[in-house]
């Protein structure tokens, strides 16, 4: 599928996907910038699984769609323009190919399955208080006990563990190594006793993210992924999973959209802000940047057809997608004018009846700029993808 | 800055004002207060309006022909920037610089009765002049105000109004004449909020505190309500918003001081890779230019406050010119504060999210970075003609 010719009609083929089974509902709630609950993600998982296209980077034999990076690209940019929720990922993007790499063949035939009809929902444990960007310094002990793991410690920023009830965790199995030697891959049912999960509310005032504690969990030694003590390995191939199409360029591109079609109803000095010559300057200035990334990012995409895996490029990417986004979250809420002030957050709730303050498009504009910090913050910090890039490139 | 150098405003009255609001809002500022600032400004909640004005601070922002103490550019800096420091959200701004302002510079001394009860802190006041289409031209005034008998009829909307929830009386301005984007025309009137005909609909701010949307329908106002000559408060209007800026750009710049204080705190405490990660060359380089540009936008204060009773030009140039720096050091220093932290500095209980919040909405009041560029590119040349073009 490398001609440009089949890539279009596959392009028309999503297109048409998501103008027949997209529900407007969902739809609507994204374009207007309202919470996605559980109940909706899994509505649209489940359409895109009984469509065959939810799990877009596992290959077939494990009921994923086998596309290619390229085709997966034009998935990710037909689901932001129409509108369309994102994939959750942490049970598809991340835990799904590890599982697939170094899982058993019991893991697999138990866990994939669940994946993809939503009967498990995965949060990620990785981050704790006193290991962010130094990730390798993680103390969330784990030690053997018979058959199980008896595990104790803290994992934070778990985004959405509120809905999960399934964790892959990186412990510390070993303290007499260095700390890259004595970390293991667990994974952990949420409802074990001893589990606990507390929202952590954000300056967005939403509450996404969580803390998660253990006080001595006990998991079943089946439930370990690969070997002991090789967590660190299976940790990092998962970073360069999650790193798909870290640049986010349909993300960016949805955004401008979104921006432009603000700053042609907003009204600045009696003409439309969009003919604003600093505004249009600041406007230009990022989409000239987005089309360079874009091109950045399908040469990339190129080497990885071309059987090179994706190195330190990914943190390339994951530099300029992620500020340009901040770039373009910037310019939105410059655009709303005096209306991103207003905070009401009932209008972020589907069914919000009430008139809007202000223009509806100007509801979510300043709590999305404020939340939209994060992404250059986690991931892998960009001082971190900064650091990789001075060391493993320019050998510095 | 010793020796014979301008004083910058640093009067021995100044400092202990100083001293004092410090002292008094860091033990009355807590954090819970600033999570749940809905209260603010209200009687009943954390008393701190009241205490204000029984510090004499609000006293302090008039003028002693109205029984004020005060009134200076510098004493309406010093003050905002131990409110941005504490990230207080009490409604000094709305009450005092823009609608008790505009009372003090434009009422008959009837009118100035009611600014002893602001500055006892009893009667609260908003000033209602931005519109729903406005966006940040304070020319543009489609509110209408019509001669009715012994008074006039106001009609139209007013948009994102700070602290109309509280006010007792509202500083409306409305158009009695002439063009709707046009300077002359425009007049204010001082309304009981009560008035039939004026409907509120009250929304918390992104940034805590309160404002309002406000439908005037057919609101019936006496002869007497008017505030000033008819048709002639914009010049009045200009100058109070020009104090706004200066008052504003304070409060950021104190927001900006204790968001550095609380970064540097955090780069020097938190370790990773065993170390102070302020011990990286690449994180010390930022925070030095975060103190860079915050030392910017402290100069920039001091310039607009220096002129605030200037003539129009020189007044109107330096509030584009400070509004403009301090919408893009507050942005810097918000986003780079936040960065620098990590994860804990997007966490609402953490007093930086309040900071940031408050440095990023400040761009949202009065023009923005934008807004202000281009008005000081015209104030600019029409000072200073440019002949060839």
């Amino acid at each position: 599928m490398k001609d440009k010719t089949d890539l279009q009609e596959f392009r028309t083929e999503v297109r048409q996907f998501l103008d027949s089974k997209l529900p407007a509902r969902i739809s609507r709630k994204m374009r207007l910038g309202q919470r996605m609950t559980k109940a909706d993600y899994e509505e649209w998982h489940a359409i895109l699984n009984a469509q065959g296209w939810l799990a877009v980077n596992w290959p077939v034999e494990f009921g994923g769609t086998g596309w290619s990076a390229h085709q997966r690209l034009i998935f990710e940019e037909e689901l932001c323009a129409a509108h369309a929720p994102r994939i959750v990922p942490f049970g598809l993007m991340m835990l799904g190919p590890v599982l697939q790499k170094f899982g058993s063949a019991a893991q697999r035939d138990r866990f994939l399955p669940r994946i993809l009809t939503g009967e498990h929902w995965w949060c990620q444990g990785y981050s704790e208080p006193g290991a962010g960007s130094d990730l390798a310094s993680l103390k969330t002990r784990a030690i053997r006990d018979g058959d199980h793991y008896v595990v104790n410690g803290q994992k934070t920023w778990t985004t959405l563990g509120q809905y999960a009830n399934w964790i892959f965790c990186l412990v510390r199995t070993n303290t007499e190594v260095k700390p890259q030697s004595g970390i293991s891959f667990l994974l952990i049912d949420m409802t074990t006793p001893g589990m606990e999960v507390h929202p952590i509310r954000l300056l967005d005032g939403e509450a996404e993210v969580n803390e998660v504690f253990f006080d001595n969990v006990r998991v079943p030694v089946e439930n370990l992924v690969g070997e002991e003590n090789q967590g660190w390995t299976y940790a990092k191939y998962l970073l360069t999973h999650e790193r798909t199409n870290i640049a986010g360029t349909g993300f960016a591109k949805a955004g401008l959209d979104a921006v432009k079609r603000i700053a042609s109803q907003e009204m600045a000095g009696g003409k439309p802000l969009i003919t604003n010559p600093h505004f249009a300057a600041r406007l230009a200035q990022i989409e000239i940047d987005l089309m360079a990334m874009e091109t950045t990012n399908l040469r990339v995409i190129a080497k990885v057809a071309a059987g090179q895996a994706p190195g330190v490029e990914s943190s390339m990417l994951k530099i300029k997608g992620t500020e340009l986004r901040q770039q373009i979250n910037d310019l939105t809420r410059r655009a709303v004018g005096p209306y991103a002030i207003p905070f009401v957050s009932e209008a972020l709730d589907e069914g919000f009846n009430a008139q809007p303050v202000g223009p509806e498009y100007a509801a979510p504009v300043a709590a999305q700029y404020f939340n939209n910090r994060k992404l250059t913050i986690y991931g892998g910090s960009n001082e971190i993808q900064r650091t990789i890039i001075a060391k493993q490139v320019l050998d510095l | 800055m010793s020796g014979n150098a301008p004083s910058f405003g640093e009067t021995e009255e100044r400092m202990m004002l100083k001293d004092t609001l410090r002292r008094f809002l860091s033990d009355t500022c807590t954090d819970e207060m600033r999570l749940d600032s809905s209260s603010a400004g209200q009687e009943d909640s954390s008393g701190i309006w009241v205490q204000l004005a029984e510090l004499g601070v609000l006293q302090i922002l008039f003028t002693e022909n109205v029984g004020g103490l005060g009134g200076h550019g510098f004493d309406i800096v010093t003050v905002f920037e131990e409110l941005g420091r504490a990230g207080a959200v009490e409604p000094l701004l709305e009450n005092i610089v823009l609608a008790g302002g505009l009372i003090a510079d434009l009422g008959t001394e009837d009118q100035h009765a009611l600014l002893r009860e602001v500055m006892s802190g009893r009667h609260q006041l908003a000033f209602a002049h931005t519109e729903p289409g406005s966006r940040y031209d304070l020319p543009l005034v489609t509110t209408t105000a019509t001669a009715d008998g012994q008074g006039f009829v106001l009609a139209g909307n007013k948009a994102v109004v700070s602290n109309a929830d509280n006010a007792q009386t509202l500083v409306i301005s409305a158009r009695t004449n002439d063009a709707l984007d046009s300077a002359d025309g425009i007049s204010l009137f001082l309304v009981p909020a009560g008035t039939p005909g004026i409907s509120m609909r009250g929304y918390p701010r992104i940034d805590g505190g309160t404002a309002a949307e406000i439908e005037l329908s057919n609101v019936k106002v006496p002869a007497d309500a008017l505030l000033g000559k008819p048709g002639k408060a914009f010049p009045a209007i200009e100058t109070r918003v020009s104090m706004a800026i200066a008052a504003v750009s304070a409060e950021a710049l104190g927001a900006m001081e204790a968001a550095k204080e609380l970064t540097i705190d955090y780069l020097q405490t938190r370790t990773q890779f065993g170390r102070p990660i302020g011990k990286f060359q690449v994180l010390q380089h930022r925070m030095a230019n975060v103190l860079i540009e915050i030392e910017q936008a402290r100069s920039a204060v001091l310039n607009l406050a220096a002129v605030l009773n200037s003539g129009r030009m020189q007044r109107e140039r330096n509030a584009s010119a400070t509004k403009n720096l301090i919408g893009r050091v507050g942005r810097l220093v918000a986003e780079e504060c936040i960065q620098l932290h990590g994860g804990i500095g997007m966490s609402q209980e953490y007093a930086l999210a309040h900071y940031a919040r408050r440095l990023i909405m400040v761009d949202h009041e009065f023009g923005d970075t934008d807004h202000h560029l281009e008005r000081f590119i015209a104030l600019s040349q029409a000072q200073e003609p440019v002949h060839e073009r």
